[in-house]
């Protein structure tokens, strides 16, 4: 038994999915990334002292109308075209009529039964390299509301707050939900699509520049829909739809937490019930939020206050051809043009480095140098600040320039691979450029042929068996000898000059 | 110079300023002066803005003296219906839940206004939320019709009809959903139009029924009900319904007056059975003159109308239950707390307010369209509606091709006494048969005085309707009509009202 407040019982995992097939819904709404808010001119920049952009339209003050944002309008179509849908050449805003305090109008304006784009698809990659696709419904628009903060609870929830604060800077921001058919068939898999679906998502979106996608700062948020069936049913079992999963990882952890809270109700003879849930990212479960009743009804109807979207099929087309390569596609190219084999370059992309190392190889440096350096002492730092190394490399301001210069001091022989690595960590130490720490740390190979001459007759004085054996034909016992060397130096000769200079006293070269 | 400033209409004293006769602030004085002497017993007005309008009138004064270029109609004063958001303005629409609600934005319509330099004199009563066709449900009390005290001025825009006839305006500005610029119109004896929809900026207009509602000029004559269609019609980039192309002209229009070789259609559907006999004589009348006139009559017949009520109060109910949802004591407005709870949550709140702020009008619709639009009820109810509003839209275009404008009696009796219908809602909605197929097919229609009935001496209107951004036809048939009926009367409709005593009735 867990002692996790709120937790319930829970099957173990591969027991689970021995007895259940789950069926996965992913709805994910994105912030787009237009300068102002979907239905007027307020600004929608994140972080703003609330309540200062509102205007009559996003306060939803009586007499105000929305028009339409033709920004948020293309970005819509630009989504669904790079998720292969179909382009609605004509459709409408709906009102969703509920009442709510952050919901200004008490009706959130967003699509009903006439979505912008349907029936599209997306392939995703799992980890062994292989392809699942998953099946797009819909992508439509609609607004955000504004944001509740509860006050005087120990659980910033609505019960137990003795008052509540509503900010509106967020009412009226565009929002795309896209929303997939039932993901079906992935078995034992289910967390692992679930989570790479959200992942390319993140990437293709980030791709069309049509949002920031920062899932921590909420301009992404996904909401997962789950329920088991028993091995072979075609009937789906009742659903559950946990809110708000906000990371990569909890997307996974969330799935695989609910198939097993399902599993356990399940297989005690008792019923799931439909409701939402809310997920906790400290604790890693779901707990009970409102049960979903048939009593819900929005009262959809078409918005009156807007004139129907109808983009013409050249508007279409041009957008089309706005589209970047998409990011799979792209991927295997830069795989091609960098020669790396399948398993660096799934390295690369899942530590989220493919613009860095691009952007490094574009301003001098070898592929391979460019992966080994971002993807070795630095991504162990940013993991263990909990950063991706992208930002991480920008909080510390280092850059691909770095990199190149970096490999520079190697290749022209200044550096061996050991001091190389002393220097890039005093660049991520901010002790300056690659140069700059070397000449401050005095790292330099030592190219004074008489020291190092020296050294090999020490070593080689001090260990003849192996001298001999190398002079008998063994070229691979100098390695002994080389390492012995770099240690009478400190490290501050050239291995591949020490190795000749012993071959060449033995004989042996 | 003794003209009456107060009797003047908007192009009278629009010379008069012009030739320097009078100054903006003389006529805006004179104005309010016959408020304070009239309306304790019309009760026009809600709110009356002394201060502000006389500011803008020296303002227009000074500008004038300065040589400075103005607008046509700067310094004629106008009310505004209550509907309107006006900047610094108390804005109520009627209701208790926005008492006290003073909005921080100008309606377009209010911009347009403000910037052709005219002193908005004050807010208009109107039933609560342009609920009605009395004014009798507005929360603040009845508007009354400046011929009979004891008789309703129309609605909901009551006070807008019952301010230009009771000359504390030469202008006002309404709204019709369903006839509630043209039927108060018709029974005070006075001129209003709805223009096409999406004609004039809907922005700033308190939302009853957004798919019906269009704002419009109220005025005496039909030339002063165009010189103000001119300021507030055209394009609004803050209103995407709003039609993208010029004003008609309709100025021009109704200087021309002209109907020489004009087909004029006469709705089968909108005469005979229902309609008083006097407002029905005094149309037939009115037919005549029109064909003196040079126009030519053909009969039309627009089926779809039968169902035309039934199919609107399923789609304005199915609007304003949406529509007025915001209205929950959040941010602006009325806030109750419900009895008896010691720390009520929002959505008590909510409610108590809900209960406390809308009147029964109200509350009636909010139910009938949140049942319409329920799911499982939807398709029956609100898409049945949609194909009836198809259906009237497909019967206007069918007419338009035999006639250039519809006409009708606007309302089918004159005013009736307050009180008459208050118990009998669709008593009430019947009022509005000849009104609302013009609102769900959004084309225009105007409402002229035709006369008075014989059996009761009130005034009775008459509708022309044209198509959609044809509303310079309402003018030229309204205008033409005007100038045959005044040259017969030998003056305006309106020098025939009994004259206002400051006397409170009962």
């Amino acid at each position: 038994m867990t002692t996790t407040a709120g937790a319930e019982a829970t099957l173990p995992y591969d027991q689970a999915i021995a007895a259940f097939d789950p069926v996965m819904g992913l709805e994910v709404h994105v912030e787009l990334g237009t300068a102002t808010k979907m239905f007027c001119g307020c600004p929608t920049e994140f972080g703003a002292e609330p309540n200062t952009q509102v205007c009559p339209v996003c306060l939803g003050l009586p007499g105000a109308l929305p028009v339409v944002n033709e920004t948020a309008v293309e970005s819509a179509i630009r989504i669904g075209l790079a998720l292969n849908c179909e382009i609605a050449p004509w459709c409408r805003f709906a009102r969703k009529n509920y009442f709510y305090p952050d919901m200004p109008k008490n009706f959130q304006t967003s699509q009903y039964d006439e979505p912008i784009a349907h029936d599209g698809y997306l392939d995703v990659e799992l980890e062994d390299g292989s392809t699942y696709r998953v099946e797009i419904e819909r992508a439509h628009m609609e607004e955000d509301t504004g944001k509740s903060l509860h006050v005087g609870g120990s659980t910033g929830r609505i019960h137990g707050a003795t008052h509540s604060l509503v900010d509106y800077n967020r009412a009226g921001i565009p929002l795309i939900e896209i929303v997939t058919k039932p993901i079906v068939g992935t078995g034992e898999r289910a967390p692992e699509v679930a989570k790479a679906y959200v992942a390319t998502l993140r990437d293709l979106l980030k791709a069309l520049e049509v949002s920031d996608v920062k899932m921590e700062q909420g301009s992404m948020r996904c909401d997962v829909n789950l329920s088991l069936t028993p091995g072979g049913s075609p009937v789906f079992g009742t659903r559950t739809e946990t809110k708000n999963v906000n990371s990569l990882r909890s997307v996974e952890r969330a799935v695989r937490y609910e198939v097993g809270r399902h599993a356990a109700i399940l297989t005690g003879g008792g019923s799931v019930t439909q409701e939402t849930r809310h997920w906790h990212e400290d604790t890693g479960i779901t707990t009970s939020g409102r049960v979903k009743s048939d009593a819900e009804d929005y009262r959809y109807f078409p918005e009156p206050d807007l004139v129907p979207v109808a983009p013409s099929p050249e508007t279409v087309e041009a957008l089309r051809a706005t589209l970047p390569e998409p990011p799979a596609e792209r991927r295997k190219r830069l795989q091609g043009q960098w020669g790396f084999s399948d398993l660096e370059m799934r390295d690369v992309v899942n530590a989220g480095l493919v613009e860095l190392v691009e952007q490094t190889v574009a301003a001098g440096a070898s592929p391979a140098a460019a992966r080994k350096w971002w993807s070795g002492e630095i991504a162990r730092r940013a993991n263990t600040e909990g950063e991706d190394v992208p930002s991480y490399a920008q909080r510390l301001g280092v850059t691909p320039a770095h990199v190149v210069e970096l490999e520079e001091l190697v290749t022209s022989g200044r550096l061996n691979d050991g001091m190389a690595r002393q220097a890039w960590e005093g660049v991520l130490d901010g002790e300056g450029t690659p140069t700059t720490v070397a000449d401050a740390r005095g790292l330099e190979v030592v190219r004074d042929t008489g020291a190092l001459e020296a050294a090999v007759d020490k070593v080689i004085e001090a260990n003849p068996d192996v001298a001999e054996k190398v002079r008998g034909g063994k070229v691979q016992a100098v390695g002994a000898l080389i390492g012995q060397v770099m240690r009478e130096t400190r490290g501050q000769a050239d291995a591949g000059q020490a190795r000749q200079l012993i071959l060449d006293r033995l004989g042996a070269s | 110079m003794t003209t009456d400033l107060t009797r003047a209409g908007a192009a009278e004293l629009a010379d008069l300023l012009r030739a320097g006769e009078t100054s903006s602030r003389e006529v805006t004085r004179a104005l309010l002066d016959r408020t304070s002497a009239v309306d304790g017993s019309v009760h026009s007005y809600l709110h009356v803005d002394t201060e502000g309008a006389l500011a803008t009138a020296d303002d227009v004064d000074r500008r004038r003296a300065a040589g400075d270029q103005l607008h046509p109609l700067a310094g004629v004063p106008i009310a505004v219906k209550d509907v309107m958001t006006t900047r610094g303005l108390p804005t109520t629409c009627g209701s208790r839940i926005l008492e006290g609600w003073v909005p921080p934005y100008d309606a377009t319509l209010v911009t347009r206004l403000r910037a052709a330099g005219m002193p908005i004199l004050g807010k208009t009563n109107m039933d609560e939320f342009a609920m009605g066709s009395s004014t009798e449900h507005s929360a603040y009390g009845p508007s009354r019709n400046p011929w009979d005290l004891g008789r309703i001025p129309g609605g909901s825009g009551g006070g807008s009809s019952s301010v230009v006839a009771s000359f504390q305006a030469p202008l006002a500005i309404g709204t019709d959903t369903g006839g509630s610029i043209r039927q108060p119109a018709a029974v005070t004896g006075t001129v209003g139009t709805k223009p096409t929809y999406g004609g004039v900026s809907r922005y700033g207009l308190v939302a009853l029924a957004s798919s019906l509602d269009q704002a419009g000029p109220c005025s005496r004559t039909v030339l002063d009900a165009a010189l103000l269609h001119e300021v507030i019609g055209g394009h609004d980039p803050m209103d995407s319904t709003s039609i993208d192309a010029p004003v008609p002209p309709v100025v021009e229009a109704a200087r021309r007056a002209d109907v020489h070789g004009m087909r004029i259609g006469i709705v089968r559907e909108l005469t005979g059975e229902g309609f008083q006999a006097g407002v029905q004589q005094r149309f037939d009348e009115a037919v005549q003159h029109l064909v003196d006139a040079g126009a030519e009559v053909v009969e039309v017949s627009c089926p779809s109308f039968t169902y035309a009520l039934a199919a609107y109060y399923l789609i304005l109910p199915s609007e304003a239950s949406s529509n007025l949802a915001k209205f929950d004591a959040m941010r602006y407005g009325l806030r109750v707390a419900p009895d008896g709870v010691d720390a009520p949550s929002a959505e008590q709140v909510m409610a108590a307010t809900r209960e406390a702020g809308f009147g029964p009008e109200v509350k009636r619709r909010i139910i009938l369209g949140t049942y319409a639009l329920s799911s499982g009820y939807y398709d029956a109810y609100y898409g049945s509606a949609q194909k009836v509003r198809r259906l009237i839209a497909d019967d206007f275009a069918r007419a338009f091709e035999t006639a250039d404008v519809l006409v009708s009696p606007t309302a089918p009796t004159t005013a009736f006494p307050l009180g008459d219908k208050l118990d009998d809602p669709m008593a009430m909605y019947l009022n509005d048969i000849a009104t609302i197929p013009a609102n769900l097919a959004g084309i225009p229609g105007m409402s002229v005085p035709s006369g008075l009935a014989d059996e009761d001496g009130l005034p009775a209107g008459f509708q022309v309707l044209a198509p959609a951004m044809a509303d310079e036809r309402l003018y030229a048939v309204g205008a033409a009509l005007e100038a045959r009926l005044t040259a017969a009367w030998g003056g305006s409709i309106l020098d025939r009202a009994p004259e206002l005593t400051t006397e409170v009735p009962r």
